[in-house]
């Protein structure tokens, strides 16, 4: 550095005063003047680059290092220049002269020729060439036009891309209309439904949070439009998996296999008869309902009568009840050989939810075409009449979750698919919707407890939980999670304590969420399913 | 012989096409994913092996009919260098997100298009629809981290253009958009040889 500071001082002082006489010239001064070129340096470095000398002596010391390695004139043309915005524009304009006005993204350092990567140069004195480099600077004056062509290519460059205003902004002037009047971002669901109001409801009793037991079902259809379990009144619990239904003894733990379809049938459908009996009805993706007696496994008969898969089935004393993907509602006498009694048009998409009130004076059907029927039962028979008694529409997606209020008749509970998200309570004798809750998320079923005014519900996306809700408030009363996928299908146990949740995760687990509490006991449930067995014993044949 | 003919070949116009088919697809994905209008509205298609979703409203199709058909040509001439697609709360015309499309032009295939006596690529289709899918894929997923639209929303798209560029007939000069307190996110870009394409999209951040 001192050499050039003295350099400079040296040149100044030449072109004042005229040449230095005291003292010997230095090596460089000597070589220039042999090859008789311009005596000043400074000049000439202007003429290469707008940089004052003190650069270059910066550019001449890392020139050095490149000589080392190759004396490549383009290394020497393309200055290393102090700011980072010149280098990039000097390495940038060999390969881009071409088409100076493009703008393109720089990616100044991948092209970089130097060969130290460290982010500060430091010099190495002792390898510097420096007689060698100022040769090789001077001889680069033919090509100085040149590069001052490439610099003014690069300024161009560089100011396409530091300019903020792009040549023109256009816009099509025949605009995309807006979003329909009242329309709302469905997407909300993702968006609102992680954060629920914490109004859970301070409870004196106690409610494990984890399930008491998590059962394999492997291979269950991951279905919102199939209901896959029920727990018998005689505490068997029937799954279907896939093609085949199996039947867990929940007192012993015994399973078994009951029936397996052939193909590639599957199971859409299982309901057990009312009353305990052993008999149940299974719906097939081949549109037929099939009569199972489960005591000896073995098929009774095949009753059709649809034309698509049989997703939703419902007792009603000797009848059985089944919804199709047809839309339409079957009712199968099982005692009569012409088994079908009535075929109702009940709507016009899947029927995926069915249900009878426990009095057995209204059939609720819940269908993919966002309605919930309420059919009224036919005078003296155990059917229900073809024309129903309220289509509610207020739900906004399928309705699969039904359930009738086991203590006070006529009040049902109905839940919506995803882009509805609510769960409706409505008197069906008078036609009023009670309460709605909107519970941010799928509901996929709904089960009332027989202990408490309380009920449960499944969901989806985004949490797979179920959600006790205290009635008539519909407040939270508390939310059981473990389900890494959605909660399809729930079933109460006969006993009205345990609550069994089918996952599309492809496990069961049961949840004892409606324990008794030990001080108050209730009258035992037993001797009342013992009568409605033997009633029932007494209606089938 | 053979070997020329089976060596893929693609002209600037079709580099253009694909480039702006990208943007259909694109363009269309964001107004599914984002909700701006009504999911029933939308219609599924099979594309870069893909289901992607197009909006059947006829309004929105002849918008970005015209708008693509117009854009290719610029894009064939390089007079184009980004499009944005903005979307905008109708009450307030704010802008609530933007999505720029940037157009880079390369070289493509140097040899090839000496011998062609035309610019003209050599990269593989399966390629660049892989690339565009991951793309795609990309756009896909964005709505985890992008904010809510709680609103009605509108969308428009503007042309960055070179100043040389001709104004046709329904096209109007635009002012440039800001959006307050921005996030930007570049997406995965791809390229067909002639054409580069990233995507970038800036929104409004909410504490």
């Amino acid at each position: 550095m001192a050499q050039f500071n003295y350099l400079n001082e040296l040149n100044s002082l030449a072109t004042i005063d005229g040449p230095l006489t005291r003292g010997p010239l230095q090596r460089w001064a000597k070589k220039t003047n042999n090859e008789n070129l311009n005596p000043s340096l400074s000049a000439s470095f202007k003429n290469h680059s707008n940089v004052n000398l003190s650069s270059c002596n910066q550019s001449m010391q890392k020139l050095s290092i490149s000589t080392n390695q190759s004396c490549n004139n383009s290394v020497l043309s393309s200055n290393k220049t102090p700011t980072r915005n010149e280098n990039k524009k000097g390495k940038k304009t060999p390969s881009k002269n071409k088409s100076p006005g493009r703008s393109t993204t720089p990616t100044p350092n991948k092209a970089s020729k130097t060969p130290n990567k460290a982010d500060r140069f430091i010099p190495s004195r002792s390898n510097s060439n420096y007689d060698l480099c100022h040769y090789m600077m001077n001889r680069e004056e033919d090509k100085t036009e040149e590069v001052v062509a490439q610099n003014a290519a690069g300024e161009a460059i560089g100011r396409a891309l530091t300019d903020t205003e792009p040549g023109r902004l256009l816009q099509y002037t025949c605009k995309a209309p807006a979003a329909p009047e009242g329309y709302q971002n469905r997407l909300r669901v993702v968006y609102s439904q992680a954060k629920v109001p914490s109004s859970v409801k301070n409870t004196t009793r106690y409610i494990p949070q984890a399930p008491d037991r998590i059962l394999d079902a492997p291979d269950i259809v991951d279905d919102y439009y199939l209901n896959l379990v029920d727990w018998s009144e005689s505490n068997i619990l029937a799954v279907a998996l896939g093609n085949a239904v199996y039947l867990w003894n929940a007192g012993t733990g015994q399973i078994d296999q009951l029936l397996t379809l052939e193909g590639s049938e599957t199971v859409c459908s299982v309901s057990w008869v009312q009353g305990g009996g052993s008999h149940l009805a299974v719906g097939t993706s081949n549109a037929t309902v099939e009569l199972w007696d489960c005591g000896r496994i073995k098929r009774l008969r095949v009753m059709d009568g649809h034309t698509g898969r049989v997703g939703s089935l419902a007792w009603n004393m000797y009848m059985v009840t089944s919804g199709g993907r047809d839309g339409n509602i079957v009712h199968h006498d099982v005692r009569q050989r012409d088994h079908a009694v009535a075929t109702i048009s009940g709507h016009t998409q899947e029927i995926c939810g069915l249900k009878w009130s426990p009095d057995g004076r209204y059939l609720a059907s819940g269908g993919n075409d966002n309605l919930l029927n309420i059919w009224p039962v036919t005078q003296g028979q155990h059917y229900s009449q073809p024309q129903y008694l309220y289509s509610f529409n207020q739900h906004l997606a399928a309705v699969k979750g039904l359930a009738w209020c086991p203590w006070s008749a006529g009040i049902l509970a109905s839940g919506g698919g995803t882009a509805d998200r609510t769960i409706r309570i409505w008197n069906v004798s008078t036609g009023a919707n009670l309460n709605t809750v909107d519970t941010k998320s799928q509901v996929c079923s709904i089960v009332w407890s027989t202990h408490y005014k309380e009920l449960v519900s499944g969901h989806g996306y985004a949490q797979n939980q179920l959600v006790i809700w205290k009635y008539p408030l519909l407040s939270r009363v508390a939310e059981l999670s473990g389900h890494v996928a959605r909660v399809l299908h729930l079933a109460l146990s006969p006993d009205g304590t345990t609550v069994l949740s089918a996952g599309a995760d492809e496990t069961l687990r049961l949840w004892k969420c409606f324990m008794l509490d030990p001080t108050k006991k209730k009258e035992p449930t037993d001797s009342k399913a013992a009568k409605s067995l033997l009633n029932m014993n007494s209606l089938i044949r | 012989m053979s070997q020329q003919q089976t060596k893929n070949c693609i002209t600037l116009r079709g580099s253009a096409q694909i480039i702006c088919e990208y943007l259909k697809f694109a363009i269309n994905s964001v107004l599914f994913q984002r909700g701006l209008y009504p999911p029933e509205s939308f219609k599924a298609e099979q594309q870069y092996g893909l289901t992607l979703l197009i909006s059947e409203d006829q309004q929105i199709k002849n918008f970005l009919t015209n708008l693509l058909t117009q854009s290719e040509e610029w894009i064939v001439n390089k007079k184009v260098s980004k499009l944005s697609l903005i979307i905008l709360n109708v009450a307030n015309k704010e802008v609530l997100e933007c999505w720029d499309f940037n157009v880079q032009y390369e070289d493509g295939d140097t040899a090839l298009s000496k011998e062609k006596n035309e610019t003209v690529g050599s990269k593989d289709l399966k390629k660049i629809q892989q690339e565009i899918r991951d793309v795609m894929l990309q756009v896909a997923a964005t709505i985890s981290y992008l904010p809510f639209l709680d609103c009605r929303c509108s969308f428009d798209v503007l042309v960055h253009a070179r100043t040389d560029c001709d104004i046709p007939d329904k096209w109007a000069e635009a002012e440039p958009v800001a959006i307050a307190n921005a996030q930007n996110v570049q997406l995965k870009s791809f390229s067909t040889s002639l054409h580069k394409m990233e995507t970038v999209v800036s929104y409004k951040l909410v504490d």
